[in-house]
């Protein structure tokens, strides 16, 4: 059984908005990097970096952030999960990097990214922007910039679809299966 | 995904999409040893054995450096002599080992098929890092690595391997490696250093140099294996040198963008002549950088996963 | 005085050309009398043990042309005991023991020291003298003294005779014994460092190989010199249709030669190396399919006289090493029946083709008592049942060495008892 929480349009207005909120916050764009982290938070990055230069006529650094080799889950899982795309554009030192994630959910991935981030040099701050807050933390994370916060239960799933991978431009919460 | 397997021993029992894993895998890896910081934390806390019963600095380097950036411990174990000398069995080496706790033992030897007994006996994850003239994986995965970032691709190209394909594990390794991905495979070498059924592995062998270079996109030299070779198969380095040596006349024949490999060391003169080694065609050095990333992939893909399904076919 | 008779068996006795019911009378350790079942309405009386055959088959005991007993010298590997008692298991009532021990049975003293162990073993020991001294194929041994100390054959097996003047000399000296030289053919620096056959599996595994040649030039020599020479030539463990091809053709010349070929080289083939298990490991190596389908052939035509185990056990510090490391040889006696008797299951031979070759010919062949179970014959006899199928447990083997490429294999055909001039020396539950 599945939800449509966000859709084309919403999603739309809500990377608009953090766009701005992201402008206001810092004062302008200076000294900002976008990293998404792949698969979908790249290509929100990519978005983001679209609305902010035809809000500021400014193109942003923006690059990849793999989290992948710095989980802490991976002497648990039977799989291991596939390397993803790490293209830091610029260097990070003194920079404001801004976090892009589809989905926020224990922090755990977040925590994993930040480590990878350090261990190519020291920005000078770093903030998360996030399509979606499904709450359920695990570790003291917070997203500074959110575009929908959508309580759910353990036992739903979040899935954030986008058109560069997906097909279609959608967030939807599924609920498990009666037959579960 | 993961590989099928607890160890990885050859290139032969691998199928397609695992090859392509680890290679796919290893392409990532390339990028952290291009950082400042040339470490991931990924391995942190597991201890890798590299076991040389055979001297070799440059491949257990490359092993040490792949195991050291992805965070893990490494110790070295250098063996002079084999089990018979010590009076130790097979048995009882790897359950010495094993009483250190290993998460991967590294294995080179002189002799054919010592990973894969020692495997049979060890609950860890074990990495052939050559075993006589069997295979020599990770090797064959550089060297397919290599190629594939050079073309852009392996399937339909073709590679021909130079020299003593008797005794040497490269050359079946690459065999087995380039076939399962799409190339065509010729080896070449005299009559005395072209092992019986060879063809059966899947590639075509001739005697004649100028017919193993013609139309070839990649020319991987072997280096005369004078170290392991019991008697003399060849009358002399001089006359190997005239017949199967590449230097620029004999490339001069080959296609004009020819690539060139060598497992190294290189005995220049010999197989290569030094202008060729240096030149624009040659990718030794890149086969050396390809090298640590494979290597880390190997690593990641054997280690990272869970350990409970690695125990079955342990023998007590 | 021992009385014994064996009941309502299925007597296979290929010398006297017998294959059915049959009840076997012993008296004083020999055949006294066979009467065919059905009309057998003689009283048993008292005082005769009585062995119930009945589904059961009853061969003649059989005889190992080829084993390597390592006593003295290498008892950590097996003794006179522990491998008469293996070979009592696996249905020998008698064992041929090489010459290759520490130190080598080339003077009297050390036959005589074997034979000694040997008294009161479970099977009789017939010791096999060296050909040379030391085995180092340079001076000839006494063969006059080592017949008469007890020895049966000539050998320098684990090694050829490499120098082919000493080797004539050897089978024409040998005529003053009068008993045969037993060649462990191969060229030397044919089989240089191989480890195994000569082939794809060889290429595949990165394993330098033994051709062919090494075992087929080194028999076209030995048979040469023994149709120069008219001595008894015996080829041991026979490998290759080369020479089996050779040894046909020397025997319809008339050379005096009799062969030899092992259970493994007749059930399995250098596949069996794969994955590198060292109890695939000896010398001569397991050979191509085309050379196991000669050897048979051979076999059932009678150019390969006798299938001998060539059993050669060896501890773990010699097989639980590297491959090329490995020392070469399998233990054999406790399976050799039962592997021979698969294949004839499978319909490679009869019964009576293989109890032909593994106790008419080798009695034949060296001169040994029996073979059959003729009136007046050694009341030496296997009792099995081809019905029952064993696994092969290395803790129930009665060898020191567990070296067998079939542990943990269930092979079918059980050796039940085993007689010795007429006393049960094996018996089985």
């Amino acid at each position: 059984m599945k939800k449509i929480v966000l859709d084309e349009k919403a999603i739309d207005r809500a990377l608009a908005r953090i766009a701005h909120e992201i402008l206001e916050r810092n004062k302008g764009s200076e000294k900002l990097v976008i990293l998404g982290i792949p698969t979908r938070g790249y290509h929100l990055a990519l978005r983001l970096r679209k609305e902010i230069e035809e809000i500021e006529g400014v193109q942003l650094p923006t690059g990849a952030v793999d989290a992948t080799l710095y989980r802490d889950d991976l002497g648990i899982k039977k799989d291991q999960p596939s390397l993803k795309r790490m293209e830091i554009p610029i260097s990070i030192d003194g920079r404001k990097i801004i976090m892009v994630d589809d989905v926020l959910f224990t922090g755990r991935t977040i925590r994993a990214a930040m480590n990878a981030l350090m261990d190519f040099g020291r920005p000078l701050a770093i903030q998360l922007a996030v399509l979606v807050d499904r709450g359920h933390r695990e570790l003291p994370i917070k997203a500074d910039y959110v575009g929908k916060n959508i309580p759910t239960s353990l036992k739903e799933g979040v899935k954030v679809h986008l058109i560069e991978t997906d097909g279609m431009n959608e967030v939807i919460v599924e609920a498990p299966d009666a037959k579960g | 995904m993961r590989l099928k397997r607890k160890d990885l021993l050859g290139i032969a029992e691998l199928e397609r999409d695992e090859l392509e894993l680890l290679l796919s895998t290893a392409e990532s890896f390339k990028e952290v040893s291009e950082r400042e910081i040339k470490k991931v934390p990924t391995l942190r806390g597991r201890t890798i054995i590299n076991l040389f019963y055979e001297a070799s600095t440059r491949t257990r380097t490359s092993f040490e450096i792949a195991a050291k950036r992805m965070s893990a411990d490494c110790i070295n174990i250098s063996v002079s002599t084999s089990s018979v000398v010590k009076g130790e069995t097979l048995r009882d080496t790897a359950k010495n080992l094993e009483a250190m706790r290993p998460d991967c033992i590294v294995v080179r030897h002189s002799c054919s098929g010592t990973p894969a007994m020692l495997s049979r006996y060890l609950a860890c994850p074990v990495v052939n890092a050559g075993d006589g003239a069997h295979e020599h994986p990770s090797q064959a995965l550089l060297d397919m690595l290599t190629v594939k970032e050079r073309l852009g691709g392996i399937d339909g190209i073709k590679i021909s391997i130079i020299g003593d394909i008797t005794h040497s594990r490269v050359a079946r390794s690459n065999i087995y490696g380039f076939t399962k991905m799409g190339a065509e495979v010729t080896v070449a070498g005299p009559p005395t250093m072209l092992p019986p059924g060879i063809e059966k592995l899947g590639c075509r062998a001739t005697t004649s140099m100028e017919d193993a270079i013609r139309g070839a996109d990649v020319l991987m030299m072997l280096r005369i294996q004078s170290e392991r070779q019991a008697e003399p198969l060849f009358p002399s380095v001089r006359e190997y040198s005239r017949l199967y040596g590449l230097d620029e006349a004999r490339l001069r024949a080959a296609k004009k963008d020819v690539l060139i490999l060598h497992p190294g060391p290189i005995n220049r003169g010999v197989e290569i002549s030094p202008e060729v080694a240096d030149g624009p065609y040659s990718l030794i050095l890149d086969q050396v950088t390809n090298g640590v990333a494979v290597r880390m992939a190997i690593f990641y893909l054997l280690l990272g996963g869970a350990k409970e399904g690695l125990q079955e076919g342990v023998k007590a | 005085m021992n009385r014994l008779v064996i009941k309502g068996g299925r007597v296979v006795d290929p010398a006297q050309n017998l294959d059915g019911l049959y009840n076997v009378y012993v008296m004083s350790g020999r055949v006294a009398s066979i009467k065919k079942a059905e009309a057998d309405t003689s009283e048993v009386g008292s005082g005769v043990d009585i062995i119930d055959a009945t589904g059961l088959t009853v061969i003649p005991g059989l005889i190992d042309a080829h084993a390597h007993l390592r006593e003295p010298g290498y008892e950590y590997k097996e003794d006179i005991r522990t491998g008469t008692l293996a070979a009592a298991a696996g249905g020998f009532t008698a064992v041929m023991c090489m010459a290759n021990t520490k130190p080598v049975n080339d003077n009297e003293s050390i036959t005589r020291y074997i034979l000694n162990r040997a008294e009161g073993a479970m099977s009789r020991v017939y010791p096999v003298g060296a050909v040379s001294m030391g085995l180092k194929g340079e001076r000839l041994t006494e063969m006059a003294e080592l017949k008469a100390a007890g020895c049966v054959a000539f050998s320098d097996d684990g090694v050829p005779v490499a120098n082919s003047g000493l080797m004539r000399r050897a089978l024409e000296y040998s005529k003053v014994a009068n008993l045969p030289v037993i060649s462990h053919a191969e060229e030397h620096e044919l089989v240089g460092a191989g480890v195994m056959n000569e082939g794809d599996v060889s290429t595949r595994l990165g394993l330098k190989g033994i051709p062919n040649a090494a075992e087929d030039t080194m028999v076209a020599r030995d048979l040469s010199l023994a149709e120069l020479t008219g001595g008894r030539l015996h080829i041991a463990h026979v490998s290759t249709r080369g020479a089996v091809e050779l040894i046909r053709n020397a025997k319809a010349r008339g050379v005096r030669v009799t062969a030899e070929a092992t259970p493994h080289h007749l059930a399995l083939t250098d596949e069996a190396v794969e994955g590198y298990d060292t109890n695939a490991k000896m010398n001569p190596p397991l050979r191509s399919k085309e050379d196991v389908d000669a050897l048979r052939a051979g076999v059932k035509d009678g150019t390969i006289d006798c299938i001998a185990t060539d059993h050669a056990p060896h501890s773990s510090m010699e097989k639980d090493i590297e491959f090329d490391k490995a020392s070469n040889g399998i233990i054999g006696l406790e399976t050799a029946f039962s592997v021979i008797y698969g294949l004839v299951e499978n319909g490679v031979f009869t019964l009576s083709e293989a109890v032909r070759a593994m106790s008419t010919n080798p009695a034949k062949a060296f001169g040994i008592e029996g073979g059959r179970l003729s009136v007046g014959s050694p009341a030496n006899m296997a009792i099995v049942d081809l019905g029952r199928s064993w696994t092969v447990d290395p803790r129930q083997l009665n060898s020191k060495s567990k070296n067998s490429p079939w542990l943990g294999r269930v092979l079918l055909g059980v050796v039940v008892k085993t007689v010795l001039a007429g006393n049960i020396v094996y018996s089985r539950a």
